[in-house]
């Protein structure tokens, strides 16, 4: 059996809030084992005092320094966990500095949290397996190269996408809503292959990303079930012809918003938000029927407008939409009501995400979103740089389980 | 014999003081025995589940961290109960260390607010003071009602 990845966890009240048990279950769940890593107390006095935040809480001090003993390499992991209270402004300024520091000093993947005592299992997974695959599978994430003819499958919570690859060329695509996930699957995977002219028994291996990846992964026996925060940094990097050196990767989905920080291809740290369904692509939908428009014409109307002139109060998809349509009503033209809905979005993601990833250029927006220009025209204002969206972005995830699928091809 | 609320609840010195003085401490190692002694054991390490951050909003409003509610879940019946109390300012982390700053204040505020016995002291800082600080916490207990 292989042995578990250590994650050192790093954190402040998760014991005291009740959440504890579900960072073990979450991180045993694939195949993942969270530890403490031991410290003295005067090493804590020390390393403390040489880092040089002065925090008030006899906690975060202790994180500090079992930071300071994982990049000093006094005590071994293979991945670092760091969680504190959501609202705990003490908590957040030091889960920052230590993701930052950890990042900057070390090799070791970092995913960062903020908890309440509703956080379970579920929600850490996904972060929980990202770790451990980033810690597990340095050899198939150096992966640069598709090679043979593989089937990449991304089941999606609002649509399902299907590529086909052969020799490192994308020559089918699927694409529909997720409806019922495995005959949306079988529905996509049928397209691209009939786009690429290819036979089901031709393709030579198979991976799948997404919400649905294990359901749809076991029913079609896929080489490869991954999460999306490797697989869509894979893909991305990929299609933009960015696989070496920084990147940061943008991913606004229908559910949750991924950001990464992305070096030769492999993520170092991420955030993924769910929490808001105002910050999501969930949002641009609503907006764009109640403007009357197909989601495609969302893009070019919200490029015709100016965001600034409809007043958004509100954050949240209810109250936000309610915005809108006020602002319709009293006499605001549809661009910039589609611009302000845009421009709203990824505020939210700047905001409340994107201040937990380094930022490095070349920043890569992917994803269904990607393809809406209003969108990736806000994310660009406020990240003050040109953001690159590559060829065949909305097909991401289905793209980097592909490419890795093909570290499964058999040589017999 | 009193009920005698220690602060920093974690430490074992002053948990004892009290006790050989013949009071009953309120500390951290009686409210989370209690917990660990429960049968099942189904929410490691502390035995706190997310339940306990709901009950502290006895004593803290819902915008405050779960961590810190929770945490009051514990200390807040102690509070309550309580009949007189010590509170060591400043302590060094070795003689009892609570992890949440803000929680440490909300319980010293709540503790000083009771009309209560009270000894607040600040940590010694040489062997003059370490020799005055236990004078005083002796002198403290054997004054509170039923004490030795």
């Amino acid at each position: 059996m292989t042995p578990p990845v250590r994650i050192a966890q790093l954190s402040c009240g998760p014991e005291y809030s009740g959440v504890q048990q579900e960072i073990y279950i979450a991180a045993k769940e694939v195949n993942g084992e969270i530890f403490y890593p031991d410290v003295a107390l005067k090493d804590v006095l020390r390393d403390f005092d040489i880092f040089g935040l002065d925090v008030r809480s006899p906690d975060l001090k202790l994180a500090i320094a079992r930071a300071k003993a994982l990049v000093e390499g006094r005590v071994d992991a293979d991945a670092v966990f760091i969680a504190t209270c959501f609202r705990c402004a003490e908590g957040a300024i030091v889960r920052n500095e230590l993701r930052h520091y950890i990042h900057e000093n070390s090799k070791l993947p970092v995913v960062s949290y903020s908890f309440t005592e509703r956080t379970t299992s579920g929600t850490l997974l996904t972060r929980m397996e990202a770790l451990t695959t980033i810690a597990r599978r340095r050899a198939l994430l150096a992966r640069e190269a598709q090679q043979g003819i593989t089937l990449g499958l991304d089941s999606g919570s609002a649509t399902t996408k299907a590529v086909v690859m052969k020799d490192n060329k994308i020559i089918g695509t699927g694409w529909q809503p997720t409806i019922e996930v495995l005959k949306s699957a079988q529905d996509v995977i049928s397209h691209a292959l009939e786009e690429a002219d290819i036979k089901r028994n031709e393709v030579q291996a198979v991976g799948t990303t997404g919400y649905g990846r294990f359901l749809v992964g076991k029913e079609i026996n896929a080489d490869l079930i991954q999460e999306e925060l490797t697989v869509n940094s894979k893909g991305a990097v990929f299609l933009a012809d960015r696989q070496h050196g920084p990147a940061t990767v943008i991913d606004i989905g229908g559910m949750d918003n991924k950001a990464i920080s992305v070096m030769d291809g492999i993520p170092g740290t991420f955030t993924m938000g769910g929490i808001c369904a105002g910050a999501s692509g969930r949002f641009l939908e609503m907006t764009s029927k109640r403007l009357g428009v197909e989601i495609t014409e969302l893009g070019p109307l919200a490029m015709k407008g100016f965001a600034g002139r409809v007043p958004m109060n509100s954050y949240c998809i209810v109250f936000g939409t309610q915005s809108l349509v006020n602002a319709l009503a009293t006499g605001s033209t549809r661009e910039d009501v589609a611009a302000a809905a845009c421009h709203s979005v990824a505020e939210q993601v700047f905001e409340q995400q994107l201040q937990e990833v380094d930022i490095k250029e070349p920043v890569l927006m992917v994803g269904g979103t990607s393809l809406i220009e209003g969108l990736v025209f806000a994310m660009g204002e406020l990240l003050q740089t040109k953001i690159v969206v590559p060829p065949y972005s909305q097909y991401i995830g289905a793209v980097g389980s592909a490419l890795l699928a093909s570290g499964f091809i058999r040589d017999d | 014999m009193a009920k005698v609320f220690i602060y920093p609840s974690t430490s074992l010195i002053l948990s004892d003081l009290v006790a050989r003085y013949g009071h009953t401490p309120l500390s951290s190692a009686v409210a989370i025995r209690e917990r660990i002694q429960t049968a099942g054991f189904e929410s490691p390490p502390l035995q706190i589940t997310p339940e306990e951050p709901k009950k502290g909003l006895k004593w803290a409003a819902v915008e405050v961290p779960s961590g810190v509610r929770g945490r009051m879940a514990l200390y807040g019946p102690m509070i309550g109960e309580c009949e007189a109390a010590i509170i060591i300012n400043d302590a060094d982390l070795a003689f009892g260390c609570m992890g949440c700053a803000r929680t440490n204040e909300l319980i010293t505020f709540l503790v000083r607010q009771k009309d209560i016995p009270k000894l607040d002291l600040y940590y010694p800082k040489n062997e003059e003071e370490g020799v005055k600080f236990v004078a005083a916490i002796k002198r403290f207990l054997t004054g509170l009602g039923e004490g030795k």
